[in-house]
């Protein structure tokens, strides 16, 4: 009778020793179904090791880091099954727990975590629609002055009068960067103008797709502005690809063509600060505009005229006057009221400590 | 159609891009990298436009006798020298045609193109970054010397981060009891870098991000169309 309650005690308790381990796989949510979540618990007295395996047809991989309770397995195939097989070994090597799981990832139709995300981008993309639309059946609108952008007249007149050429930088990124597209369309503006004023145009850019897009958009400007024949198709060149080298190049053109207006419209980095400076030693009008918050201040100090994140987006419409343009920009008026709002409730509820808003804005 | 038809797959591409964002399933998931991936090949393919016309441009100067044209040698025998230095020995990690140039190495420790990269590329770059400094200098004096309260805010603003961010700094209010540590220039400038100043940042970025969208829809929609030249 002894015995037999001592074999029952000890079957109970590796029982009961057995049931603390514990092993899953899950599908990652709102993924494509290239990752699979593996869990597993252990006891907390257990200092033996643990070993997962995954297994399909192309053969069997050891998943190594296994430090926590949980592994993401990643690059994994959304058509492919998998078998996992967890097995925790004592410390003398002896199998204590095993298991084996077989698991299909899940390739999403829909990522739920953007799901506010996708929301704020419907009501500010149709905010802009409707505004858009309004315009094109002859709503007035008002959009406030921008003084850089007013600014074109006035330096592309001193060009002609000084019988100097104006200088156009669209920035040193590809045209991949939605700051090149903003330059390259103020661009067209101010190479019809100058057309239709008789002033010189230097455009030098550092990648060869915004040449080939520049050399597009200069021609047709001249062409449009009546003056196709003064359309030089040298006055768009390449320098280079590499930052300095390319402001080497643009202040040796401000130093020898000591032209009347300077342009930098587009996404500048550290040599922002050296070309504006360069040119205000040439006493050049300036017209600096970029999104990139850390050079605004050193266009701001040394141009006369500077374009500020949105403006330089807005530019295009505000020089075109067309009111469907127009309108896209009191719909992005809506889009700033409605993140204040987020903004101003997210604060209030931060502060009451309650951080609902904060958990549903953030992507982990 | 010759303006349609970029409209077009200007819609379709931009569209398919804004609700790859939403869709990771196959091949919505994919999409994005996959332009990329697009993108990259026919940049790579445009180097040689954009050094076709380096070359054009330079020799036609030469060829015409322009203003400055003894400059344009300069920039031709530089890309000349650089380029047979790259096909012939290669670069740090690939042989050239004539292979590792080990014979080369062994005179001027290094090959031919990664020599003239180290010891002549870096040091005129390294020249032109260092201008900066100077500049600085130069445009923070016209920033400082104006006469508005804008300026004057600047200015103040601007001596709490430098002095808070150097040892002199930290002397000045070094003898502030414990109470009143936050006074210390140190935290002072610390809190106008934390605080006003990347509120100030945000601001800009939100702002640029919703000019972003709106130029975009603007593209996509087919109302913004400069960018294919004129119109």
């Amino acid at each position: 009778m002894k015995k037999l309650f001592f074999v029952i005690l000890c079957l109970s308790s590796l029982f009961l020793f057995a049931e603390d381990f514990s092993f899953s796989v899950k599908d990652n949510p709102n993924d494509n179904g290239s990752n699979l979540i593996l869990q597993w618990t252990k006891p907390a007295d257990f200092n033996g090791r643990i070993s997962i395996k995954r297994t399909d047809d192309s053969g069997t991989v050891n998943i190594s880091d296994l430090a926590k309770n949980y592994k993401l397995d990643y690059n994994l195939h959304p058509d492919k099954s998998y078998l996992y097989s967890f097995e925790a070994f004592s410390k003398d090597g002896k199998i204590m727990f095993d298991k084996k799981v077989e698991f299909k990832p899940v390739d999403n139709w829909f990522n739920a975590k953007k799901l506010p995300f996708l929301i704020i981008l419907l009501l500010i993309s149709g905010a802009i629609v409707y505004y858009i639309y309004s315009a094109k059946s002859g709503k007035e609108l008002y959009i406030r002055k921008i003084s850089g952008l007013e600014s074109m007249d006035e330096a592309v007149g001193r060009a002609t009068e000084l019988g100097k050429p104006i200088l156009f930088v669209p920035g040193i990124n590809d045209i991949d960067d939605m700051q090149t597209i903003a330059g390259l369309t103020i661009l067209g503006q101010l190479a019809q103008k100058s057309a239709e004023y008789g002033a010189d145009l230097i455009v030098p850019v550092s990648k060869s797709m915004v040449l080939s897009t520049a050399r597009e958009i200069v021609k047709e400007s001249y062409l449009k502005a009546g003056h196709p024949d003064d359309y030089k198709e040298d006055s768009v060149f390449y320098l280079t690809d590499d930052q300095f080298g390319f402001v080497a190049g643009i202040d040796g053109i401000i130093v020898r063509e000591k032209p009347a207006a300077n342009f930098f419209l587009g996404a500048f980095y550290a040599e922002s600060l050296i070309l504006a400076e360069t040119g205000f030693s040439s006493g050049a009008i300036q017209t600096a505009g970029t999104a990139m918050p850390s050079q605004l201040p050193f266009f701001v100090a040394a141009c006369d005229y500077t374009l500020i994140g949105e403006e330089l987006f807005a530019a295009s419409a505000y020089l075109s006057r067309d009111p469907q343009q127009l309108g896209s920009l009191k719909g992005q008026d809506f889009g700033k009221a409605l993140l204040a709002f987020i903004l101003l409730t997210g604060v209030i509820l931060e502060m009451l400590n309650i951080h609902f808003l904060k958990n549903l804005l953030i992507i982990k | 159609m010759k303006r349609n038809i970029p409209l077009l797959i200007t819609f379709i591409a931009g569209f398919i891009i804004i609700i790859s964002e939403f869709i990771p399933h196959y091949p919505f998931g994919s999409v994005k990298s996959g332009l990329e991936g697009w993108f990259l090949i026919i940049s790579s393919f445009a180097i040689i436009l954009g050094n076709l016309n380096l070359i054009k441009v330079n020799i036609l100067k030469i060829k015409f006798k322009s203003q400055n044209w003894k400059y344009s040698y300069v920039t031709l025998i530089s890309f000349t020298i650089m380029l047979l230095a790259g096909v012939f020995w290669g670069t740090q990690t690939k042989s050239g045609i004539l292979g590792s140039g080990s014979g080369i190495i062994a005179q001027i420790g290094d090959k031919p193109f990664d020599y003239l990269y180290n010891n002549v590329y870096q040091h005129l770059s390294a020249t032109m970054f260092s201008l900066l400094s100077f500049y600085i200098a130069s445009a923070a004096y016209r920033a400082f010397i104006g006469r508005t309260v804008e300026a004057k805010l600047l200015v103040f603003s601007a001596i709490i981060v430098m002095l808070g961010n150097t040892s002199l700094g930290f002397l000045i209010t070094s003898g502030l009891p414990h109470s009143l540590d936050f006074l210390q220039l140190p935290n002072i400038s610390e809190y106008i870098m934390k605080y006003p100043n990347t509120a100030g940042q945000r601001a800009i970025m939100i702002g640029a991000g919703l000019g972003i969208i709106g130029s975009s829809l603007r593209i996509i929609l087919g109302i913004e169309r400069s960018y294919l030249g004129g119109e």
